[in-house]
């Protein structure tokens, strides 16, 4: 009896045994090892800030250029890229810093509010359905479906507020958030930490009288701000303000000027009011703002 | 026995309160806005300029393409501007603004006999005609798809169409303007589906129409005993979605319209029964569609009944001929029925040929519960017309997984609520399955 | 208040049917079998019962308060389901710690560790009864002699065991099915009135809170597997849990498959492994094991008996036609 059963069950395991070591060898896969260690130092949020499908084909891509100018996770510190480099013996190309900002800055207390809309917390479905609780066909409908999609946590709507905020800790400006606004209320800028950030927060197309109806701090593409800037900065496109980052040098000079508080400033340099997010700054509320 | 389709389908009080109201014709709004996205297709181009003179039936915009349809002045006056207005939903959309000169007049209700002269002749055109003065009246399908008509009319190449049906089932909630037009020109209903059947050389013409609408069936099968050619009236089950396409092909014909293909696929052209009033109109009388039957409803609506209001009558206009909004509270007005119509955000927004009916639901009642887990009670699979999952294609929609969707028959999806409607836990499963379809039709469009 | 604009989208109305009013139901449909637990048990049902529902409302309480810190949910019946369907699968004389461990076991790790209502795999009163089960073997088979009620009752052991222990041969002569149908038997609390469950049934379908489907093809299930084994049908279908099980437990919305034919074959499996458990298995009863297996199954259940899309197969056959 006990003799059997041993016999029985060492003749499973030496099967079992043989079975296990044959899949071992058909179905191993060499991988790089350096692909397992690039990984690791990645954040694993597949954000896709890369251009790639995710962390593992970025760590893949990696050992397979053996360089990074092409290469650079969004979600990793600068230290950690050069550190990423000097596994595969590259080393990372200076990177600029970049974050996700806010072309809106009007909450209903700056548009008014015509009805109320109670379907599914959707911007991408609101946007579909109508126009929004508000006339401004360009601006945040504040639905949060930039806070879902973001893999990092950097987006919130705080409690009391309608319009997200940026977390600039957290922001890795892989531009998930980008992809999904279905209106375009988001975009990526670079950041340099010696240069006050100006940008037209407002994306309304829409003829002067219209926009003013609609929003109390819509652009309405008077061309004051083209006027006052001395370097040729501003445009003005489709009654809308724009401001080439390129050419920018962060005077301030147009948030002054602008009659419609479209434009914010965010102080950069050792300005105690730029530092945390939705503070006051001389425009008033600077949307999505973000520090160095 | 009564007709229906087979799978799904749900059973919401029909709420059919302006079931007994005979038509009439409101007075002539101070301006119409005559917008130019009335069909699904191509916009309109305007052909007249601010100042213009225009007579009543005067074509005011050509049709911007193959699918599109011209635009046609309801009433006698001056153009007032050629100018963006913001639609039911809030959207820019170009319009064309007319002063009428009698304005506060009513529009004269349209003969209750039928020209049997002038029907008899119009049988004797060919077909190609018929479709070219469809086509010329700027008729697109008054049911609520606003698809060119005089396009439904031409059938491709390689195909053909042996049955032509009506569309008379109404199954949407509260709507009634097809049963109170079945009930007063039903003899003209007939020549204008005779005439379509001509045009697409059906041998067969039936009219569905659903069991809840008595008066409309005797009306019906009394003016198809003096048609030149037999038109079968076919009694439908009370139930929603009876009137939709394929579901309404599959319950008179028994035919099944391929996924993905069309009712020509099937051999088999619908129409709905205001068309072909407005068919008959075309190619009979040469009248141009630019009115139409619209049921302005809803509990709170004192004065609620089917009026034939001109195209381009403002929302609120027809709200106010319907007794007022109400005062106080959450208001939803739809344009349309509450299963699919569209809730409007701008009420200054005029009527548009597809839209049937200004439904006002007031009180707490109309605003949506929270939502709860879903229980996989399976109450939106037994419900569904089209043998999809909802709750898993909602799910998948609500996740942003497109591909995953796509898999599962999201996009035969006909969003007509049969789900949301049914589900215990409130979820809102048509809102999510839009979101999926929106994702998919962004990934197609890059 | 002035008139405030709503916009959502279609549809705007509701059938107002709601998952609370579905649970009442259910609380509601199981009443008749109450009474009868009541009647045929006495003071140790209540007992056994108010234990249940108390311990199975605290444990999901603090479970969704202080762990998922989601809101409130007591009232939506579901507890009180959970709580009523252990009571009715446990005997009368069970001591009250063990039914508060059942009921703890229950909504703790039947329900709530998957995410509360909706999201568990199995039927929860049934991972609470099989736990026990398992535990307690001896306590959670053994029944009141002395039946309170004073009725001519087979005491001490259920037909089930005598069957299991005896053959059939112990039952053939003088089997009382009426008094098996009205509560004239031991068991568990709420398996001893076939006639009340079928009640119960009969107010569930007429609400419809559910549909035939299921209920049908586990009774008809077991009566085709214990017919073709050699048994007697009726003997099986009114015995132990299995009416109970059919009607109360395979029934569960989230445990069960979403389409009728999924169902069909659902029911019909947890017919034949119960009748099978109790013909060659080592427990006299099976309808828990059987339901718990089955619900296993559902997911691939599912997978495989999706509704077809409207007109999916004339569109295949047209890609078809096309083709040649």
């Amino acid at each position: 009896m006990i003799s059997s059963s041993i016999i029985v069950l060492g003749v499973i395991g030496i099967i079992a045994a043989v079975l296990l070591f044959w899949a071992a060898k058909k179905f191993r896969v060499d991988e790089d090892p350096r692909i397992l260690e690039i990984e690791d130092m990645l954040p694993g949020a597949n954000c896709g800030g890369c251009g790639l499908s995710g962390c593992h084909a970025f760590a893949v891509a990696c050992v397979k250029e053996g360089s990074l100018d092409n290469l650079n996770c969004v979600g990793v510190t600068s230290e950690d890229m050069v550190r990423i480099g000097s596994i595969i013996g590259a080393v990372p190309p200076p990177s600029v810093k970049r974050r996700a900002r806010m072309k809106c800055q009007a909450d209903c207390t700056l548009r008014d509010v015509h009805n109320h809309y109670a379907g599914t917390r959707s911007c991408l479905l609101a946007n579909n359905l109508y126009m929004g609780e508000t006339d401004c066909l360009y601006g945040c409908l504040g639905c949060g479906d930039c806070v879902r999609v973001c893999p990092f946590d950097a987006l919130s709507i705080p409690e009391g507020h309608v319009l997200p905020v940026v977390d600039p800790d957290r922001c890795t400006a892989c531009g998930r958030c980008v992809g999904a606004c279905p209106r375009n209320v988001i975009e990526i800028a670079e950041i340099h930490p010696d240069e006050n950030q100006v940008w037209v927060a407002c994306g309304n197309k829409d003829r002067a009288p219209l926009a003013m109806k609609e929003c109390s701090v819509a652009c309405i593409g008077c061309s004051k701000c083209v006027r006052t800037c001395k370097h040729e900065a501003v445009t003005v496109n489709s009654f809308l303000a724009h401001i080439d980052s390129t050419k920018c040098v962060g005077c301030g000079e147009c948030v002054e000027a602008c009659p419609r508080k479209s434009i914010v400033i965010v102080k950069m340099a050792g300005d105690p009011k730029a530092t945390t997010l939705g503070t006051e700054t001389e425009t008033g509320t600077a949307p999505g703002s973000y520090n160095s | 026995m009564f007709k229906t389709f087979r799978r799904g389908g749900v059973h919401p009080n029909p709420e059919k309160l302006t079931r007994d109201s005979e038509i009439v014709s409101v007075p002539v709004a101070g301006v119409l806005y005559l917008s130019m996205n009335q069909s699904i297709g191509a916009p309109a181009k305007p052909c007249v300029k601010a100042g213009d003179v225009v007579e009543a039936g005067q074509k005011i915009a050509e049709a911007g393409g193959f699918v599109s349809a011209n635009v046609h002045s309801p009433v006698a006056g001056t153009v007032r501007k050629v100018e963006t207005i913001r639609n039911a939903a809030g959207f820019w959309v170009e319009a064309v603004s007319i002063e009428p000169s009698e304005p506060g007049v009513p529009l004269p209700l349209p003969d209750k006999t039928l020209d049997n002269a002038l029907f008899a002749d119009a049988m004797k055109l060919e077909p190609k005609e018929i479709t070219a003065r469809v086509r010329e009246a700027g008729i697109v399908g008054l049911g609520g798809a606003a698809f060119p008509t005089s396009v439904k009319l031409s059938i491709p190449e390689g195909k053909s169409a042996d049955t032509f049906l009506l569309n008379g089932a109404e199954c949407e909630p509260y709507l009634t303007c097809d049963d109170a037009l079945m009930r007063r020109w039903a003899p003209q209903i007939l020549a204008g589906a005779l005439l379509m059947a001509r045009a697409v050389g059906a041998t067969r013409v039936l009219v569905g129409v659903e069991a809840n609408k008595p008066e409309a069936i005797a009306a019906l099968e009394k003016a198809a005993r003096t048609m030149p050619s037999p038109v079968g009236v076919v009694r439908l089950k009370t139930k929603y979605p009876q009137g939709s396409e394929k579901q309404l092909i599959e319950a008179m014909t028994g035919r099944i319209v391929p996924a993905g293909g069309l009712p020509v696929d099937a051999h088999v052209v619908v129409d709905n029964v205001a068309t072909a009033f407005a068919a008959y109109e075309a190619v009979c009388l040469g009248l141009p569609l630019t009115r139409r039957v619209v049921t302005v409803t809803g509990m709170e609506m004192k004065n609620r009944g089917n009026f034939l209001a001109p195209l381009g009558t403002p929302i609120e206009s027809l709200a106010e001929a319907g007794g007022g909004l109400p005062q106080e509270g959450p208001v939803k007005v739809l344009a349309g029925g509450p299963m699919m119509g569209q809730a409007v955000a701008v009420l200054s927004a005029p009527t548009v040929k597809a839209n049937g009916g200004v439904t006002v639901l007031a009180g707490m009642d109309i605003l949506r519960r929270v939502e709860k887990n879903c229980i996989r009670c399976a109450r939106c699979v037994d419900a569904c017309p089209m043998g999809l999952q909802p709750h898993l294609i909602a799910t998948l929609g609500k996740l942003r997984l497109a591909p995953e969707a796509k898999d599962e028959g999201i996009m035969n999806c006909l969003e007509c609520g049969c789900c949301s409607y049914v589900c215990p836990s409130w979820r809102h499963l048509v809102d999510y399955i839009r979101i999926g379809k929106t994702l998919i039709r962004k990934e197609l469009k890059r | 208040m002035s008139m405030q604009l709503i916009v959502t989208g279609a549809p705007h109305i509701h059938s107002r049917s709601d998952v609370s009013k579905l649970m009442w139901n259910v609380v509601i449909a199981m009443l008749p079998a109450l009474g009868v637990a009541l009647w045929t048990f006495g003071m140790p049902a209540l007992k056994v019962i108010g234990i249940s529902l108390a311990a199975c409302l605290l444990t999901e309480w603090l479970i969704a308060r202080f762990l998922l810190h989601k809101p409130f949910t007591l009232f939506n019946g579901s507890a009180v389901i959970t709580g009523l369907l252990l009571a009715f699968n446990l005997p009368s004389i069970l001591p009250w710690w063990m039914v508060v461990i059942g009921a703890v076991v229950a909504i703790g790790i039947g329900k709530m560790s998957f995410g509360g209502l909706g999201c568990n795999i199995w039927n929860p009163a049934l991972v609470g009864r099989v736990f026990l089960l398992l535990s307690f073997p001896a306590a959670m088979t053994t029944w009141p002699v002395d039946v309170p009620s004073g009725v001519d009752a087979v005491t001490g052991a259920t037909y089930l065991s005598q069957l299991k222990h005896e053959g059939a041969a112990a039952l053939q002569s003088g089997t009382d099915y009426l008094g098996m149908a009205v509560g004239h038997m031991n068991g568990s609390l709420g398996e001893v009135g076939s006639i009340a469950i079928l009640v119960g049934l009969v107010w569930l379908l007429a609400t419809r809170t559910i549909t035939w489907h299921i209920p049908v093809s586990v009774l008809g299930g077991a009566a085709l597997m214990s017919w073709a084994l050699g048994g007697s049908p009726l003997i099986d279908l009114l015995s132990g849990g299995l009416m109970l099980g059919a009607v109360f437990m395979a029934t569960d919305y989230v445990t069960s498959p979403m389409t009728h034919s999924g169902q069909l074959i659902f029911g019909v499996m947890i017919g034949v492994i119960t009748i099978i458990i109790r013909r060659f298995g080592a427990y006299p009863e099976g309808v828990s094991f059987a339901i718990l297996l089955m619900n296993s199954f559902v997911p691939l259940i599912n997978r495989y008996t999706r509704p077809q899309i409207f007109g999916a197969r004339e569109a295949a056959r047209a890609a078809k036609g096309g083709a040649r």
